[in-house]
């Protein structure tokens, strides 16, 4: 009897294991094909007023953010840094240092974060309550393609907004870095921005666009993918469904931004 | 034989474990008002969401004036969505759009017409709605029926020739219920579409219903006119209805049929069994009004009717319900045909005294000089006793059914 408990515990372990994998591989195949048909979407008619649209919301009203955390995660890169190359007594690479770090590393990362807090959460709620109210539904009465209109505008404005928000991000990190790094605690202003020159590449400027472009495709197509199927979910129904889409869009974009980034930049390195 | 415009072979549609539709076959025609009945969840949307594809069959084919829709080519199948328009339950209007953009957007997004000839269309569907003040507003800022109105104005927009209505009336007063109809029914001749409509509102649609399917338990349990449905003696039918019927009748305020039955057993039940009781049925040419005036002047009507039935039998303990659609049954306890004869033609005087101003008023369509219309108030009286079986009551009395009145309406109205 012991023995019959203890195989059949061994078989759910497997089954669900199996299940799962199938489950992520089913989802992540139709993320694919629904990012694909919506991307070769975007070059139809009648698309550019909504993606300007589009470009507007992801892009322009998701800047006070971008500044203000660019702003100061700069100012903490200057602080931080200022004291770790202090140790060394080569605090006159600061601004080079500020620059790399931000410009490959954390501009790209934390722009996708803000804009999938701002942004990409509000593409996942507004798609699920299209979805459970029939929205989605009337469109397709209407003969209008649910995916060209609404989720090919998202990803275009997506791929737009992502590289420009970044290299917002980067400026303005500079500027906070300047602002801990030179006016606060005396480092050179002219080797700030010397370093700066001298040390960053335009392979690095490059590493950070791609790295935010691969972002936007990401963000965008887990954020809609999760609001337009949200009806498919099992575990709950209606306004609940579209709150744990949400939620799940936005974890599940975070987690696969850091994942993502690694591999990037292992590949670019 | 009329070749049906669209039809249902055999469609089976299963979500899971659970059979919807179960070898359904309908046929609909063209220009007719076909309205699907059957019970909260028996499937009525999922068959007409197989209509315009938004769901396709398991098995069984749907057809096109004679051509499966699963074998069209894109091009065929991207026409033939093109002729037909969903009006959905709950309206599914964009929130985020104002009633104006959302009746221009089918047509910004599927057609070549210039801005100015998109502003000109949308601006004349919504004055024909009524809603020219609501263009900009939001459809939150809208009371239920307006939404309804504007639905129905996104609905009509493209000019569809198939038009497919999910409930239109649910959570609307009976009052709105009866001018949604009547809206359905009025756009209907005007526009000339096909209207495929689902309605619990039974029998109220049937004013302008030209033909009824009833969905019960996956298939198409009855397919015909009205006329057909009230004369086919069909267990299932009466089982529906039934199912169906509300503790009201809400249009007139009558008890349903079922409370009606319970009254009767319960007060002739305490009298001696061979009391005598007579049993009245009131009809009126209400198919002609709806057909003349629009539904809601037959349902007005009606309504009137019952108003003066039950002031004038209700102190004498008389009690009614709505039999049919057009029809009202009164139990007269305690008299005898002789007597109810005569009351019934006191009746008949009585109300022409009142209604004929009413009448007027109800039917308000300008009437041109010459230009006349008869409205007949009809009867039928069977005597019976209190053991009687009440159905038998009402055959009997429908039977006898004759004209006890008799107006002929032009510019004023003469009793005749």
């Amino acid at each position: 009897m012991e023995t019959k408990i203890k195989e059949s515990n061994f078989w759910f372990f497997f089954n669900l294991i199996g299940k799962k994998t199938m489950d992520v591989t089913n989802n992540l195949g139709a993320a694919v094909i629904f990012f694909t048909l919506s991307f070769l979407r975007i070059f139809r008619r009648k698309q550019f007023r909504e993606i300007v649209q589009q470009v507007f919301y992801i892009g322009a009203k998701s800047s006070n953010i971008v500044i203000l955390v660019g702003l100061f995660t700069g100012m903490v890169l200057g602080l931080q840094l200022f004291y770790t190359l202090n140790k060394f007594g080569s605090q006159g690479v600061l601004g080079s240092v500020v620059a790399l770090t931000l410009i490959r590393e954390l501009g790209p990362v934390l722009t996708a974060i803000m804009i999938t807090a701002r942004a990409g959460s509000a593409m996942t709620a507004e798609l699920g309550n299209l979805r459970i109210s029939e929205q989605i539904d009337a469109l397709y009465t209407m003969r209008i393609d649910p995916q060209q209109y609404l989720i090919s505008p998202r990803i275009a404005a997506a791929i737009i907004s992502f590289p420009l928000l970044t290299a917002f991000f980067d400026l303005i990190g500079i500027i906070g870095g300047y602002l801990t790094g030179v006016v606060l605690l005396g480092v050179d202003k002219g080797a700030y921005f010397y370093r700066i020159h001298a040390y960053v590449d335009i392979v690095d400027i490059g590493g950070g666009f791609i790295k935010s472009l691969v972002f936007a495709v990401l963000v965008s197509t887990i954020c809609c993918y999760h609001g337009y199927f949200t009806h498919f979910r099992t575990d709950s129904f209606g306004s609940r469904s579209v709150s744990l889409s949400t939620t799940s869009a936005v974890v599940f974009s975070c987690v696969t931004i850091l994942i993502s980034d690694y591999i990037v930049t292992s590949f670019l390195m | 034989m009329e070749t049906p415009l669209i039809e249902f072979r055999e469609v089976t549609k299963r979500f899971g474990e659970k059979t919807i539709l179960d070898k359904a076959d309908l046929s609909i025609y063209e220009n007719r008002i076909t309205t699907i009945i059957g019970k909260s969840g028996s499937g009525k949307s999922v068959l007409i969401k197989h209509i315009i594809g938004l769901l396709s069959p398991d098995e069984g084919n749907i057809l096109f004036r004679g051509k499966p829709v699963h074998e069209m080519k894109k091009k065929e199948w991207e026409g033939y969505r093109s002729k037909i328009s969903y009006m959905f339950q709950n309206n599914a209007l964009f929130d985020s759009m104002t009633v104006f953009e959302n009746i221009a957007l089918p047509l910004r997004q599927t057609t070549n017409l210039k801005k100015k000839e998109i502003n000109s269309k949308v601006m004349s569907r919504l004055e024909q709605m009524e809603l020219t003040d609501a263009a900009k507003k939001y459809p939150a800022e809208l009371s239920g029926g307006m939404q309804k109105r504007v639905a129905l104005a996104r609905a009509l927009v493209t000019d569809p020739a198939i038009v497919l209505f999910d409930e239109p009336t649910t959570s609307q007063d009976p009052i709105r219920r009866n001018i949604i109809l009547s809206m359905i029914a009025h756009y209907r001749k005007k526009f000339g579409f096909t209207a495929i409509l689902i309605s619990h509102d039974i029998p109220d649609v049937f004013f302008i219903s030209d033909r009824i399917l009833l969905l019960w338990e996956g298939k198409i349990a009855f397919s015909g006119t009205y006329d057909e449905l009230s004369k086919l003696n069909h267990p299932l039918i009466d089982e529906f209805l039934k199912s169906i019927e509300g503790l009201k009748d809400e249009l007139t305020g009558l008890p349903s049929k079922e409370m009606f039955r319970s009254r009767y057993a319960m007060t002739l039940g305490r009298e001696q069994l061979d009391t005598k009781i007579t049993a009245v049925v009131f009809s009126s040419n209400l198919t002609f009004i709806s057909n003349l005036f629009g539904p809601q002047a037959a349902i007005e009507m009606l309504r009137t009717l019952v108003e003066y039935v039950n002031e004038y039998f209700g102190p004498l303990g008389g009690f009614s319900v709505r039999h049919k659609r057009d029809e009202i049954l009164t139990i007269l306890p305690h008299m005898g045909l002789e007597k109810a004869d005569q009351l019934v033609h006191d009746f008949a005087k009585e109300i022409e005294k009142k209604s004929l101003t009413r009448v007027r008023e109800l039917l308000n369509k300008e009437i041109k000089d010459g230009e006349f219309f008869e409205i007949f108030l009809n009867a039928g009286m069977t005597e019976g006793v209190t053991d009687d079986d009440i159905e038998q009551l009402m055959e009997k009395a429908e039977m006898n059914k004759k004209i006890i009145a008799k107006y002929r309406c032009g510019k004023e109205c003469d009793s005749k």
